[in-house]
């Protein structure tokens, strides 16, 4: 009897198994359709979205070659715009919010706690009430480029990275900073020495949910930047697909494989800290 | 509760930190006043006046002073918006929290090659929701245009693309917050329950959702607020067509959400309507704020609990 319901579980485990390849193929064929439509002829991608590109519909590269010259900005651009924005705001926010999160839980005074609750606070509120005077401010004091925008991103992205850092730094015993204090180790030196390496685990999912939201962050840089100067990869395809009458799909589509192809080998490479930092933060936040 | 203990011992570092808090504190103070603290208190004040750009807003003196409010109220387009927003996030955090449950479940059960599966079903959350949107538009008119229509033709094909789009991004995610729920049920509790005699529905319902419950809770608000703060992919899938032109000139997008009228409203044509656009946009906040705060009550009273 226990033989026999050993054997179904077997059973059913590999028909979940097939069941789940399945899905999984299917999952996967959105992006696989890019990849087809990104080599076809235009005028064929609505009539034959799903066909190979083969004989007339083929297109090579001319899709490729179109799409980073279209308009009269360069996607490469768009790209290095992106990718600075990305690591400059990913990292000043992993810099200043590490050292809040540390003051606030060990200071742990008044100003502490309402600057703690106000952060909790700045995680429910929406970015459409603040958009426009957000965008305002910025165009005033000139943020208005990836070079500063780290700072509109620091302002609006504080509040979970503090949030998860308090967190964190509440649960390490503050014998070993005491310590260090007492031979002589000034607060500087023991946030960056002792502090910092401690909270690895927490830098990594924190920077990990930031670079998610930045990278691909449409409304806060289109309404900031400068647009006619800078623009990222979101804004350049809403862009291309917004400000044209006929769309070259072909084009847009090969555009769509070119910004998705570093996302899933960034993906691939770091998938473990990645799935651990989705993890950390759903259950703080 | 455990804090007031702790603190009896104050630490020797606390003065000396305090003493370098413009270096810990000073620069992400600074960022977040101007990045939230002000345009918050900004934006609330000008949904008390008229304005075309913040320099030029005129208060609406205290007779006039719920203008703005009205005028939100009164736009078909916002009530229209709302409603179709209420809809849309209801049935998508069922749809996604029942399937990424039981994808969770499943792949937790020892099934072969369970890693690669989860690697696949988390792997949409990496794409940008603008990205996302023109990926779907694509397909789905590839599917439609052989029936001779489009995404963009019929309120219904819209409402329910988006739902697959987001069904598509989201279960992956919400998937691997239920994974880690359910490999954090104590082993001994399953097992009690076997040699008790507990079929698997059983176990499923008495012993594992129980212990699931504060994952469950977190899947639940993360799902309804993605809805209801959902823009991008509202944007890149449809844009809010097919639009209904109404009797009296004003246009319903039957398709736009929330987020997107309040954005189209503050940057459309008629920039006369901005105040009225930041009235709708405090009164999103509210909605978003309230949902957040029942939220955190739910998981302060669960911790209170344990």
């Amino acid at each position: 009897m226990a033989q026999k319901s050993l054997h179904a579980e077997k059973v059913s485990r590999t028909v979940l198994t097939v069941v789940f390849s399945v899905i999984a193929v299917l999952w996967v064929y959105p992006v696989f359709v890019v990849i087809l439509n990104s080599f076809k002829l235009n005028t064929f991608v609505k009539t034959n979205t799903f066909a190979f590109p083969t004989g007339e519909m083929f297109a090579g590269f001319k899709n490729f070659i179109k799409g980073m010259t279209f308009g009269n900005y360069p996607f490469f651009k768009s790209a290095l715009y992106s990718l600075i924005i990305t690591v400059a705001s990913t990292a000043l926010i992993l810099i200043c919010t590490a050292m809040t999160g540390w003051f606030i839980a060990r200071v742990d005074n008044k100003f502490c706690r309402i600057l703690y609750l106000i952060c909790v606070f700045s995680m429910v509120v929406p970015f459409q009430m603040v958009m426009f005077t957000l965008s305002k401010t910025a165009d005033v004091l000139k943020l208005n480029t990836p070079w500063t925008i780290p700072v509109i991103y620091l302002g609006f992205g504080a509040g979970l990275a503090i949030f998860m850092f308090t967190g964190f730094v509440k649960g390490v015993p503050k014998e070993i900073e005491e310590a260090a204090y007492i031979d002589g180790c000034g607060p500087v030196r023991t946030f960056f020495t002792i502090v910092l390496p401690i909270l690895k685990p927490t830098l990594i999912s924190v920077g990990i949910l930031e670079i998610m939201w930045i990278w691909n962050d449409y409304l806060l840089p289109y309404l900031v930047l400068d647009r006619t100067k800078y623009m990222t990869i979101p804004i350049h395809i809403q862009y291309l697909k917004g400000s044209y009458g006929t769309v070259d799909l072909g084009a847009t589509m090969a555009l769509i494989l070119l910004s998705i192809i570093p996302v899933i080998v960034f993906y691939l490479l770091c998938q473990k800290h990645i799935i651990k930092g989705v993890a950390a933060g759903a259950v703080k936040g | 509760m455990a804090k007031k203990g702790k603190k009896s011992s104050t630490s020797v570092l606390k003065r000396p930190i305090i003493k370098w808090s413009p270096l810990f504190v000073g620069p992400t103070l600074a960022a977040f006043i101007l990045g939230f603290i002000w345009p918050f208190i900004r934006g609330f004040a000008l949904s008390f006046t008229k304005f075309r750009t913040t320099s030029d807003a005129k208060f609406l003196g205290f007779s006039h002073l719920f203008d703005n409010y009205i005028n939100a109220f009164k736009d078909p387009s916002f009530l229209h918006a709302f409603w179709y927003t209420a809809l849309f996030t209801v049935v998508s955090v069922i749809l996604i929290n029942v399937l990424a449950f039981a994808v969770a479940y499943a792949l937790t059960q020892k099934i072969k090659g369970s890693n690669l599966f989860r690697t696949v079903f988390f792997m949409p959350n990496l794409i940008g929701g603008i990205v996302l949107g023109y990926i779907w538009s694509m397909i789905f008119d590839g599917i439609l245009s052989k029936m001779n229509t489009s995404i963009l033709l019929e309120t219904r094909y819209g409402f329910w693309g988006l739902i697959i789009l987001m069904c598509w991004q989201q279960i992956g995610y919400m998937m691997i917050i239920y994974i880690a729920g359910l490999q954090a049920v104590p082993e001994d509790m399953l097992e009690a329950a076997k040699i008790d005699g507990a079929s698997k529905w059983q176990t499923l319902f008495k012993v594992t959702i129980p212990n699931v419950m504060p994952s469950i809770t977190i899947c639940f608000f993360l799902t309804l607020s993605n809805g209801f703060k959902l823009f991008d992919q509202n944007l890149a899938l449809t844009g809010g067509q097919p639009f209904n032109f109404k009797e009296d000139g004003s246009v319903v997008k039957t398709t736009e959400m929330l987020a997107l009228n309040i954005y189209n409203t503050f940057y459309g044509q008629n920039t006369a309507a901005r105040g009225t656009a930041q009235a709708k946009a405090v009164l999103f906040f509210i909605l978003v704020a309230v949902l957040g705060l029942i939220q955190l009550r739910y998981t302060r009273k669960r911790e209170v609990e344990q």
